[in-house]
């Protein structure tokens, strides 16, 4: 018999995580944080159209990293299931750990069982009523679950990116501080970004019943204030 | 919780029954055996739409009915059907509750899935389709009518969409009001309206038209000020659905009823 085309199993994993990695290391980063009113979800997207985050029940959102047709494809399946679940039961009974319970088997099997990984990374995110209840659920591209605490860094350089978010994050600050300390993380040294530069959406805590809302136009400029590196107005004429 | 997946062929899209039939819950199939005639289900009865200087008013009296007697007393037959829309329904209660049920989670599924909301007409359309699938339970005695009102906010206009039991699709340019007491709430309405009406002036109206229902049909149910029972009121306008304060719809009964007494009214 002949080995040629042999791969040890730990050789063909090894080969689908590189694989997956890099496909999600190329795109762009977004972050989820909670703060005082809800839960901030921030991306690094160019597009207007194309969205990376998404509302998938009335306290759950969802951010997407990596190939935009599989994960969006995800958003999809994953509003499908909470949808039919909400009308089979109640609304209450839709939750964001069982929703990323689902999303950790589907893409986990896809990791296993077929040739090509799905390169994506996903943030189920659930606002509760009070911060501490505040939920974020980061799935790897092998399935992997973490329940995170306050922050979740998804996409790019999520190492640098995370420790640099570590070290400015502060779960008091309102809705303005939220957001500029998370683009100043997005952004990373010697780099801004400006409006058209992101997407944002929050989960906001309160009495009604859909939470999520897109940032986005004037809002959004208002609410990051004026750049961190102003010009310095120039000299008139006397 | 299972995540769905489908092949291609078979993804059902943003259609929420669609949905639900792939997963083999198919809401509109009469079950099994389903009689056809033998016993009465609750009924749901008047329902009315007008429009007005800033959109649309909607009103549904609170009475639900099981032949002669009264199933309930405070039923509510309308609601908002997303943010710029409202849906009420005459006719069996069980599957005109569900109908309401389905039709929101419809054009909430349609908004998050394509990450806008379906324009106007295709919400009616919409509707108009999903009661055409129950032609089958209308068939057996089952009938639901809904009524379908919104604010365009293409057009800047309040809109108003009529339906009969075979999933036919009206539009109604200035009011109109279904069920059992809908032909006095209709003629009431007739005699009223203006064009440009103010917002207080078309909920009088719409109160006075049930008003005019429950006093000649036995299944309309009329304000009762001993439980503190009023119709559901709603506004439709660019700032969405607003249902009407209960206390304000009370308010609008008694100024009818003042003015009729004084007038001497016994008709």
């Amino acid at each position: 018999m002949s080995m040629f085309g042999y791969v040890s199993p730990e050789q063909a994993q090894k080969d689908k995580a590189d694989f997956a990695r890099k496909g999600i290391a190329r795109g762009r980063s977004l972050i989820g944080m909670s703060y005082t009113g809800g839960v901030l979800l921030c991306a690094e997207n160019k597009s207007r159209n194309l969205h990376k985050l998404g509302e998938i029940y009335d306290h759950i959102g969802f951010a997407g990293v990596g190939k935009y047709n599989e994960f969006d494809q995800l958003r999809q399946a994953g509003i499908r299931s909470a949808d039919v679940k909400g009308y089979s039961y109640s609304r209450e009974d839709v939750d964001a750990r069982s929703l990323a319970n689902g999303y950790a088997q589907l893409v986990g099997q896809v990791f296993t069982h077929e040739m090509k990984p799905l390169e994506v990374e996903l943030l189920v995110a659930e606002v509760g009523v009070e911060q501490a209840e505040d939920q974020l659920f980061h799935i790897l591209y092998d399935g992997t679950v973490m329940d995170e605490q306050g922050t979740s860094v998804l996409g790019g350089d999520a190492d640098a990116l995370a420790e640099r978010l570590d070290s400015t994050y502060d779960d008091g600050a309102d809705l303005s501080n939220a957001l500029r300390t998370a683009v100043a993380a997005l952004a990373g040294p010697g780099r801004t970004l400006g409006a058209g530069d992101l997407e944002v959406a929050l989960l906001e805590r309160g009495e009604q019943r859909r939470c999520f809302r897109r940032i986005r136009d004037q809002e959004l400029i208002d609410l990051l204030g004026p750049p961190a590196l102003a010009e310095p107005a120039p000299a008139t004429a006397e | 919780m299972t995540i769905p997946r489908f092949p291609l062929g078979q993804d059902p899209g943003p259609s929420f029954t669609g949905l639900l039939r792939q997963v083999g819950r198919d809401p509109f199939t009469a079950p099994a055996g389903a009689p056809q005639q033998g016993f009465v289900d609750r009924h749901a009865t008047t329902i009315v739409a007008v429009t007005y200087a800033d959109g649309v008013v909607m009103a549904a009296d609170r009475r639900a009915t099981a032949g002669s007697s009264i199933a309930q007393r405070d039923v509510r037959k309308l609601h908002a059907a997303d943010r710029h829309s409202g849906i009420a329904i005459a006719g069996s209660a069980g599957f005109g509750l569900e109908l309401i049920r389905l039709f929101q989670l419809q054009l909430e599924h349609y908004e998050k899935s394509e990450g806008v909301a379906l324009s106007l007409e295709g919400k009616a359309n919409q509707l108009a389709g999903m009661v055409r699938q129950h032609l089958g339970l209308a068939m057996q005695g089952f009938v639901v009518v809904p009524l379908f009102a919104g604010f365009d906010v293409r057009r800047r206009a309040g809109r108003i969409f009529t339906y009969d039991p075979t999933g036919g699709r009206y539009e109604e340019t200035e009011f109109h009001a279904d069920g059992s007491g809908g032909r006095d709430a209709r003629t009431t309405v007739k005699l009223g309206w203006t064009p440009g009406m103010t917002r207080e002036e078309t909920i009088e109206l719409a109160v006075q038209a049930l008003y005019e229902a429950a006093d000649e049909d036995s299944a309309t149910g009329g304000p009762d000020a001993v439980r503190g029972i009023y119709p559901t009121v709603a506004t439709i306008t660019a700032d969405g659905f607003t249902p009407v304060e209960e206390a304000e719809v009370a308010e609008r009964f008694a100024s009818l009823i003042n003015r009729m007494t004084e007038r001497g009214a016994r008709r």
